[in-house]
């Protein structure tokens, strides 16, 4: 026999209306996407609804799940559940990105030449890259490595450590150093998101120029849109912090957040590399 | 011994042995010529090399399976529970885990090296006597014997009544064309494959051949029949609506005769393009028409021009047929990006078109009056 | 394979929510692995039976030749969504059900890790599901491009085709966030003692499935992506004419499509090696073995994928590659039939419909391995590539392999879910029903396959008839046949003999210590396993 005392008890939360709150919203949102898509009136009302819906959920959600934690409902044991949950959860985004990776390859190194040797339907077309293709006439001014990407290599990196200093702020319960750290990773997401913005409205190619503006837009967009999604994270978490919700030994939400946003930082070194340099 | 103190047990075992001895009296029972239990007889050397590889990889099956489950068998009828049969112990055996391990890789190996050899065959496409480009279209397939100016459709010839069922069907019922692929025995033929809209794929049995059309890309295959005859397969990728109804007949004719073929073909295509400048009557150009939509367009729109609401558009009433004629030539010649409607500017003669158009608008309850010629069609194209 | 102490399994904690929540908001608002696993296994029940009406007017179709009931047009979308709707709602959904109501039951864990995103992962399957069934009546109809969703085909289709892909995004990410739950349950959950390699073979199987979702529903979502792109935002991914290639497509696809077949088909390995020894009465053989078989499968999984892609014409290395690789899947595969044969060797074998359904499972399963094993030989799959010879075998693979297993799983935890004994007499009428027609509706598909006949096609040409007709009368009885299954449950729901906590003599995981039904929080204080 062992005994287990009621705080190792798995906390299994009561009913929730949120879940499925969260599907309504997804429903609503796929609804109205598929109407704006196909040039419907009603869609960008029930896109915005179901946004709204969404961030209705968020809210809520998230909120029971702080007010939960504060109130000392997560064990240990629920502590390393999320941070399993967190590690699968990077891993399957992990996964989203090396599927847009593998198209890159295979376009640039394997179809791009195969239509090169297919004389008989492109006469002259000859393989390099960027290429917009053998059947669009568009050529393709690549946006310069060594200019904003290079620059935008810099602040994400400089925020991945910022992210760190943070981290080791709170490892030495030195609050200020865990506050001023995330607030300079926050200023370093808004930096990097308004580059790109900047980036994207100067390049010279569009995302339906052919197989390069594809893979150099879908790549590098889902990329930002999750620095965006990782930026609006590290806000809810500064403004934690500031709140004091972070202890030595109960701070999984300011970690798991660590962790995408270094995962955010290494997705964009392969892009660095793979999209913009070679 | 066996006897059955649970009369449930039995009687579900009982019923066991009566399936499996149902099948296994089916079987030689069935295996006559007419029911087709295996592959079409081989027409070429490759055809042949497969069908002997699938002999072989199916024997070996048979006899794992055998190996597998008549142990399996003894068992389900000697160590039942009702049989007062105690289960033993055991539930590791590390020599016979490694044993029944390595023999499938054995099995495996010898499997794959006729396999392997077989495959480097079939993508030996070097060698050639003759070239022929195969084009798959939504639904139809152009052959093209480059070099040669010979390039013609091939559609499905079999009427749509025998379809509905209003008449009755024919012997090669789905499997028959207006004009097969010819070709010349006893000599390699190379087959360039690619498509015009979405992926087809060109396929024979016979010959072993069965080869993606992808549009953009171009792939290769070849065969060599000795026998001439003529060869039946169909389109193997989903493509549509006409999927189902797009054949593939090759002649496999003797080399002197293929000759006289080819010089035949390559006259029907002079006087073709003399046609070309002619102009026509409404009548000729309506008969002619209605040939060339049954063939190409009612698939979609209907052989009454109703469409189908929601994926086809109706031509009947529509708004381009009763409108412009260079609006109504544009979108047959170009097609429109996106959707099943292909350019068929690229498939069809300027006559063909012309004929087409004049007959689209003035069926059904079009009746604009217009007679199109074929000068009209070469006038839009660029 | 372990023996166990319950502990403290009585002694109630003071928990402010000890019984269900009353009326509809209790399935609405669930935080209870085993209200959520009932509803999982529903929601599957009506896909299947959805999906299957769908397969009964198919084959009414292709009675005999001519079109006789459908336009091609029509006929094509039956086919697409049969198909979609089977692997996505039904066969899926169910294994989910079980690992939601088996997994913390057989590790001695108190519920799920995240009760709630475990609601959330079923309420998102009814919000796909209805942008599915929804998308058969907008203009134009439901997708018609093959379940497989190829480009350039699935650019042609109208607004149905972007329900569909949403409605895959969605099932992406209930798919996504239920196998976290798993994996983390597994891996954080287990009730002290449970090691990794004392856990019950379903739970291992559950756990590299899962493994197997999280790696490649996110690929998924990549594909199906670039295809709403292509298709609404002006990219060329899938366009040569732009640079791009639509058998791209197809490696992007598989990449997901290969292990998505073992996703249906592992957790059925752990149903059956659950089964099987109980009614042997003798524990699983070579339960190492088959660990690692599984763990290989697995792992094989991710570099067979282009054998479905064979007739694109791939250069020679790739073609053998895929060859070599696949043949490869077929010694794990192998290695677990032989164990369970080793199993029921010197058992003490009884045959309850469980049981039943699981050695029909071992059977037939292996049939379509072998069927699989031919597909493998690349010049034998270029002849039987799309055509009924594969149509064959992903049925043996798909409906006597995972639906089998499934209903094996169902009569054999039934019991247990609900506290009263299935009709025996029914079960067994349904197996036997199920099993005979089965294979009269699937077995003369090799046969057409082999002879010519093309997949996916809503007339065929005369010398197909006769097998044609077989499989059609067979397919009837089969759908029939499931009416009575839907019976069986229902009247098992509704009362019957109470069952006890352990129902089956043979039967040693940490359910059957619970009482049938199990209480609303079982485990809430974990036992000890030793
Ligand atoms: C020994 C194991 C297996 C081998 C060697 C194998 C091999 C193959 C091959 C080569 C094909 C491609 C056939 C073609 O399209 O030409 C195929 C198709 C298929 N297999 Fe298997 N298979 C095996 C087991 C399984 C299992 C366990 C499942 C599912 C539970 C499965 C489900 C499928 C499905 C659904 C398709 C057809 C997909 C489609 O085109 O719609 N297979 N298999
Ligand atoms: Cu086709
Ligand atoms: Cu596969």
């Amino acid at each position: 026999m062992q005994a287990h005392s009621d705080s190792n008890v798995y906390y299994v939360p009561p009913p929730s209306i949120w879940p499925l709150v969260g599907s309504v919203a997804l429903l609503t949102l796929a609804t109205g996407f598929v109407l704006v898509m196909n040039k419907i009136a009603a869609g960008p009302y029930v896109m915005t609804l179901g946004m709204g819906i969404l961030l209705v959920m968020l809210f809520g959600w998230f909120g029971t799940v702080i007010k939960e934690s504060l109130a000392g409902k997560y064990s240990k044991q629920v502590d390393s559940s999320f941070r399993w949950g967190m590690v699968w959860f990077i891993f399957s985004e992990v996964m989203f990105f090396a599927g847009f990776f593998g198209a890159l390859y295979y376009a640039r190194n394997l179809a791009v030449p195969w239509l090169a040797d297919t004389q008989l339907l492109w006469p002259g077309f000859s393989a390099a890259w960027p290429t917009a293709g053998p059947g669009l006439k568009t050529v393709i001014d690549p946006v310069n490595a060594w200019g904003i990407p290079a620059l935008n290599t810099l602040i994400l990196l400089s925020s991945g450590a910022t992210v760190t200093w943070a981290h080791w702020g709170l490892q030495k319960g030195n609050q200020r150093q865990l506050k001023l750290g995330l607030a300079m990773t926050v200023a370093l997401g808004i930096l990097f998101i308004g580059f790109q913005i900047h980036e994207y409205a100067e390049a010279a190619f569009s995302i339906r120029d052919g197989i390069y503006g594809a893979t150099f837009y879908m790549l590098t967009g889902f990329h930002g849109f999750h620095v965006m999604m990782g930026t609006v994270m590290l806000i809810v978490i500064l403004f934690r912090s500031l709140a004091g919700h972070f202890t030595l030994e109960h701070h999984f939400a300011f970690e798991a957040v660590a962790w995408y946003w270094h995962f955010v930082d290494v997705i964009w070194l392969l892009l660095f590399v793979f999209v913009y340099w070679l | 011994m066996l006897n059955f103190p649970d009369r449930r047990a039995g009687l579900s075992f009982f019923a066991a042995r009566l399936l499996i001895g149902l099948i296994a009296g089916l079987v030689p029972s069935l295996s006559r010529a007419e029911y087709a239990l295996n592959l079409p007889a081989p027409a070429s050397d490759l055809a042949q090399s497969i069908y002997d590889l699938h002999t072989l990889i199916l024997w070996i099956c048979l006899v794992i399976l055998l190996v597998v489950f008549v142990p399996m068998a003894i068992a389900l009828v000697k160590h039942r529970k009702s049989a007062g049969y105690q289960a033993a112990k055991f539930h590791d055996n590390l020599l016979v885990e490694i044993i029944w391990t390595i023999i499938p890789v054995l099995i495996l190996f010898f499997m794959a090296r006729p396999a392997a050899s077989l495959v480097v065959s079939m993508k030996d496409t070097t060698k050639e006597d003759l070239t022929i480009k195969v084009t798959g279209y939504q639904w139809k397939w152009e052959y093209e014997y480059l070099g040669d100016n010979i390039r013609f459709m091939s559609n499905t010839s079999t009427p749509k009544e025998q379809i509905e069922g209003s008449q009755p069907k024919g012997e090669n019922y789905l499997l028959e064309v207006d004009r097969p692929l010819v070709v010349p025995a006893g000599k390699k033929v190379r087959l360039v494959m690619t498509s015009s809209d979405v992926i087809h794929a060109w396929w024979v049995p016979a010959f072993g051949v069965k080869q993606d059309a992808i549009p953009g890309f171009i792939r290769d295959s070849w065969f060599k029949v000795d026998k001439p005859g003529t060869y039946r397969g169909q389109c193997a990728e989903l493509c549509g609506v006409g999927h189902g109804f797009m054949p593939v007949v090759v002649e496999v004719v003797p080399p002197e005769q293929f000759a006289s073929w080819k010089k035949e073909q390559i006259a029907m295509a002079a006087t073709a393009a003399a046609n070309a400048n002619k102009t026509y009557g409404m009548a000729e150009l309506k008969a002619l028409g209605e040939k060339v939509y049954s063939a190409n367009c009612a698939a979609c729109h209907q052989p009454d021009g109703a469409g189908l609401p929601g994926a086809f558009p109706a031509l009947n009433g529509s708004k381009i047929v009763s409108g412009d004629k260079s609006g109504h030539i544009d979108i047959v010649l170009n097609g429109k990006p996106a959707t099943a409607m292909a350019s068929f500017g690229k498939q069809l003669s300027d006559l063909d078109i012309a004929a087409v158009v004049t007959y689209e608008r003035n069926s059904w309850n079009n009746k604009t009056g217009d007679v199109v010629q074929p000068a009209d069609i070469a006038a839009r194209r660029k | 394979m372990n023996t166990t102490t319950i502990n403290g399994a009585a002694a109630h904690h003071d928990h402010d929510h000890d019984h269900a929540p009353a009326g509809i908001m209790r399935w609405l608002t669930s935080t209870n692995h085993k209200d959520i696993g009932t509803l999982y296994l529903w929601f599957s029940l009506f896909m299947f039976f959805f999906a299957g009406a769908l397969a009964m007017v198919i084959r009414a179709e292709l009675f005999q030749p001519g079109l006789q009931l459908l336009q091609p047009n029509v006929f094509n979308q039956l086919t697409t969504m049969h198909g979609l709707i089977m692997i996505f709602g039904a066969i899926m959904p169910a294994l989910v059900g079980f690992a939601n109501w088996q997994v913390p039951l057989m590790i001695g864990a108190s519920d799920m890790a995240f009760p709630r995103l475990n609601n959330w992962s079923f309420w998102l399957l009814p919000a796909a599901g209805t942008l599915l069934i929804a998308s058969f009546f907008v203009p134009g109809g439901a997708i018609a491009g093959g379940w497989t969703m190829y480009p350039p085909l699935f650019m042609q289709g109208g607004i149905a085709y972007d329900m569909s892909i949403l409605a895959v995004h969605i099932l992406g990410i209930s798919s996504i966030m239920g196998a976290i739950n798993i994996i983390t349950t597994i891996l954080n959950m287990r009730a002290p003692g449970m090691t990794l390699m004392k856990m019950p073979l379903f739970v291992w199987t559950w756990l590299i499935t899962a493994y197997l979702l999280v790696a490649v529903m996110p690929v998924l979502a990549c594909a199906i992506t670039m295809l709403l792109t292509d298709r609404h935002f002006g990219t060329h991914f899938f366009d040569a004419a732009g640079g791009g290639d639509p058998i791209m497509f197809q490696h992007i696809f598989w990449f997901f499509g290969h292990p998505e077949v073992y996703i249906m088909i592992l957790p059925s390995f752990g149903i059956v090696s659950t089964v099987i020894p109980t009614f042997a009465r003798k524990p699983l053989f070579g339960y190492v073995s088959m660990v690692y078989a599984v763990a290989s499968i697995a792992f094989l999984s991710f570099i067979v994928w282009a054998h479905h892609m064979f007739t694109t014409g791939m250069p020679v290395a790739g073609q053998l590659f895929f060859m070599y690789a696949t043949m490869l899947i077929a010694i794990p595969t192998g290695i677990k039939v032989f164990n369970w044969v080793a199993t029921l060797w010197r058992g003490s074998i009884s045959f309850e419909t469980p049981m039943l359904f699981s050695l029909a499972f071992v059977f037939l399963f292996t049939i379509g391995g072998f069927s699989g094993l031919v597909l493998a030989l690349v010049p034998v799959d270029i002849q039987l590539q799309d055509t009924y010879y594969v149509v064959a075998h992903f049925h043996y693979v798909l409906f006597s392999g995972s639906a089998m297993s499934i209903m094996a799983g169902v009569y054999y935890w039934l019991p247990k879910w609900t506290g009263h004994m299935y009709d025996e007499k029914l079960g067994k009428l349904h197996f036997w029903l199920t099993t005979i027609a089965f294979n009269v509706t699937f077995f003369p598909m090799h046969f057409l396959g082999l002879a010519g006949m093309p997949r996916r096609i809503p007339d065929y040409s005369l010398q197909f008839t006769d097998f044609n007709k077989i499989a059609s009368l067979g397919g009837f009885l089969l759908g029939a046949s499931q009416l009575l299954f839907l019976y069986v449950v229902i009247k098992c729901v509704r009362g019957g003999e109470p069952a006890g906590n352990r129902p089956w003599d043979g039967a040693d995981s940490l359910e059957w210590t619970q009482t049938s039904p199990p209480p609303y929080h079982s485990f809430v204080t974990p036992p000890l396993v030793k």
